[in-house]
């Protein structure tokens, strides 16, 4: 995807991914934090992990280092919080899926699908008026595609937010015994 | 054994040693209110509920120990808030139980039904909504636990109606349910320990700031020892008072908005600022762009994300505070700071002179007369209890407070009406003290229903009030910054005398200075509780003052009609 082994980022976005007990209110818990610390929210997706209990939220944010940080250290503060890590610096896949409805009759249909497959994305739903097109990759490359799209007409969109995973074969314990005390550096100020 | 979960809620509030529950009935908590009556668990019933979360508070800064306090559903939960945000921001461990609608019908708008986990979600350190009478159990031992535990706060436990009337088969959890996302416990790395070690060796301006931390976690020796073995002075937060004793010779006194011009200007002029156990809360640091520039700082707290939130540190330390001074203390070398003592010294200059201790007697009283001669009189043996506002920081200047938890005052949130309600926890937790509670008119009559509380218990506190027919410390600002456009701020009272003899109390007016031994001599003989009504000089200002966001160094001085100097100048902005 790109040269360093981690797909793009846009300047200031940091991407937490948080394991969380899965119990109830801890959505709001963690929506709350953001909020009332002032943290600005990107995307947050959730969604349950291969382990019973235990919840995954990938959590995209614009923020300089030294606000990561604390942010970080507010999460643990979460009691329901069981592990943060900040991947922003990690070679990691990041993937955001997006269903798009097209305007597309009989006329422009096949020029529809034939941009649909320069980037890779498929025609899930056809009607003599629309198609909805599926279409997973980076938030760039899908903004692409809607760029492409657009003069025909998009009739709605939806997109899930950004979902991440590190790279390699080395697999974090959801909830590891030890965290190191991570002290934000530097301030905010 | 059959408990229905009403029975569970006493089980586990007298496994975990619980004397004292203040509280106040209702529908939704009735199940559990019935229950009471076969524990053996004192309750005291307050006249609002707020008073109940700061009786709770009271009792808890005063013992050590978590305190607990009960209410309904609905409006008694909410009544609640503001305690539990008083707590939330001291740091005070305690434990609230609130009665909610039966399960089946939350989310319906059902009589006297608020989401009170949602409500307080930012206020408490964390909190519960249980529907399920096996839940009861486990989930209030989990909250006695994570109030207590790492840096304490306010835990909210909602049940459902239904949950508390269930029975179930109820065996006692002998230890707190494992939170696996709960780490009160970090410690910082041992490369943070050498480097602070070195930042001490090398500075010649160091100063110490303790803060409430030293109490909450013991560490008052360690303190001590630590200052004493390397001559550096303390300073203290408000909350910080009586970590070290007031007449220690390291002992500076406050910082902040009203403390000491000399500590003000010490932070100033610093090349090491140790923070123990403290926040660099805005009343305490003024600007922060200009706000102890030429010192590197070390900041040992127990909460890392107080750490770098304000001021950006050199060396971060994670940990209890006295833990962190004991793996420390071995590993200092003696220390000697002279010339730095000296030049404190130089710097509290005419700061005698300008006290208003000094200034000729005018024959009228004044709140700092008042509180400085309740010290003398009493000893300083007593817990004081303070309000909050102009009363509340003539206390922290001028009552001295030789010991450690004999001062109690809402610091961070700043609650009127905090200091009977606390005082009367205080009393439950500290039965043979001698406890006053020292508040403002506007803020005593917050909360002077439970006046009616102290008369039906039998307790007694020793109420002064510092009565200047103002809320003072607006209109102080409002003399400063508003031109004295003294908008919404005289205000009316009762007859404070007649007030405490319709409740069956003792009360007095005082309004010469000669009156206050004979007043506070009176108190301390009258069984019950006491109200004294201090009419005081009315448009009195507390100095010296740093305004909101002004650099910590530009206070505004007490003008002394026997010195004038450039420094009198008032600084401008709020």
């Amino acid at each position: 995807m790109s040269d360093n082994g981690r797909d793009h980022l846009q300047d200031g976005t940091h991407i937490f991914i948080v394991y969380v007990e899965d119990k109830p209110g801890v959505l709001n818990r963690v929506a709350s934090l953001f909020r009332r610390r002032a943290f600005n929210i990107e995307s947050l997706t959730v969604g349950p992990t291969d382990q019973p209990g235990i919840s995954r939220m990938t959590i995209a944010m614009q923020a300089d280092d030294v606000v990561a940080r604390r942010v970080e250290a507010n999460l643990y503060k979460l009691v329901n919080v069981l592990r943060v890590e900040n991947v922003t610096h990690i070679p990691s896949v990041m993937r955001d899926l997006a269903l798009i409805k097209v305007k597309a009759d009989s006329s422009v249909r096949a020029q529809v699908l034939q941009m649909c497959d320069v980037f890779r994305a498929r025609a899930v739903d056809v009607t003599p008026e629309a198609l909805i097109v599926e279409i997973t990759g980076t938030e760039e490359k899908i903004e692409s595609l809607c760029e492409v799209l657009r003069p025909f007409g998009i009739l709605e969109m939806v997109r899930t937010g950004r979902v991440a995973m590190t790279r390699g074969s080395e697999v974090p314990s959801v909830n590891p015994e030890f965290v190191s005390a991570r002290v934000p550096n530097g301030t905010a100020s | 054994m059959e408990r229905a979960g009403a029975q569970i809620v006493w089980e586990v509030l007298t496994q975990e040693g619980v004397e004292v529950v203040f509280g106040y009935p209702g529908g939704a908590i009735l199940p559990t209110y019935d229950a009471m009556l076969d524990y053996p668990v004192k309750h005291v019933l307050v006249r609002h509920e707020q008073g109940a979360a700061h009786m709770a508070d009271g009792y808890a800064r005063a013992s050590g120990r978590v305190g607990v306090a009960m209410a309904t559903s609905g409006p008694g939960a909410t009544n609640l808030v503001t305690g539990i945000a008083t707590a939330m921001m001291d740091s005070s461990p305690i434990v609230c139980i609130t009665g909610q609608v039966p399960s089946a019908a939350i989310g319906s708008d059902a009589f006297q039904e608020t989401d009170v986990t949602g409500v307080t979600l930012p206020v408490t350190k964390h909190n519960y909504l249980v529907t399920d009478a096996e839940d009861i159990g486990p989930t209030m031992r989990e909250a006695f636990y994570v109030a207590r535990s790492g840096r304490p706060g306010p835990v909210l436990v909602d049940i459902s109606k239904d949950a508390q009337n269930t029975s179930i088969d109820y065996v006692p959890a002998e230890s707190p349910a494992r939170l696996p996302g709960y780490r009160p416990d970090l410690r910082a790395l041992p490369e943070e320990y050498d480097h602070a070690l070195e930042l001490i060796e090398e500075a010649e301006r160091p100063l110490i700031l303790a803060g409430h931390g030293v109490m909450m976690s013991g560490a008052m020796r360690a303190l001590r020892e630590f200052a004493e073995k390397t001559q550096i002075p303390v300073a203290m937060t408000l909350l910080g008072i009586g970590g070290l004793p007031a007449s220690h010779p390291l002992n500076l006194g406050m910082m902040g908005m009203h403390g000491e011009a000399w500590v003000n200007s010490a932070i100033q002029e610093a090349d090491l600022l140790l923070a123990f156990g403290m926040r660099f809360d805005d009343r305490v640091t003024g600007n922060l762009k200009t706000y102890a520039v030429k010192a590197k700082k070390i900041h040992v707290e127990i909460d890392p994300t107080e750490i770098n939130k304000n001021i950006a540190v050199d060396v971060g330390i994670v940990g209890d505070l006295r833990e962190t001074l004991e793996i420390l203390i071995p590993r200092l070398t003696n220390g000697e700071h002279t010339a730095w003592l000296e030049h404190i010294d130089e710097l509290k200059g005419d700061s005698a002179v300008r006290d208003i201790q000094s200034l000729p007697d005018s024959g009228t009283l004044y709140a700092a007369h008042v509180i400085n001669d309740l010290w003398r009189f009493t000893g300083g043996k007593p817990i004081v209890v303070t309000d909050v506002g102009q009363h509340q920081m003539w206390e922290a200047q001028y009552y001295r407070h030789e010991k450690p938890y004999t001062l109690i005052t809402s610091g961070g949130l700043g609650t009127m009406g905090f200091a009977l309600p606390a005082a009367m926890g205080v009393r439950f937790a500290r039965p043979d003290e001698e406890i006053w509670a020292i508040v403002g008119d506007g803020g005593f009559q917050m909360t002077q229903a439970e006046l009616s509380t102290c008369a039906q218990e039998g307790i007694k506190v020793n109420v002064a009030i510092i009565n200047n027919g103002f809320l003072g410390m607006v209109r102080q600002w409002q003399e400063f910054f508003y031109e004295r456009r003294y908008a919404a701020t005289p205000m009316h009272s009762p007859d404070f005398v007649k007030l405490a003899d319709a409740h069956g109390l003792a009360g007095l007016r005082v309004e010469e200075r000669g009156q206050v031994e004979d007043a506070v001599r009176w108190a301390q003989q009258e069984p019950g509780t006491v109200v004294i009504d201090f009419r005081v000089e009315q448009e009195d200002s507390v100095y010296p003052m740093v305004p909101a966001g002004a650099d910590l160094h530009a206070m505004i001085r007490r003008p002394s009609p026997i010195v004038e100097t450039a420094e009198d100048e008032v600084v401008g902005g709020a």
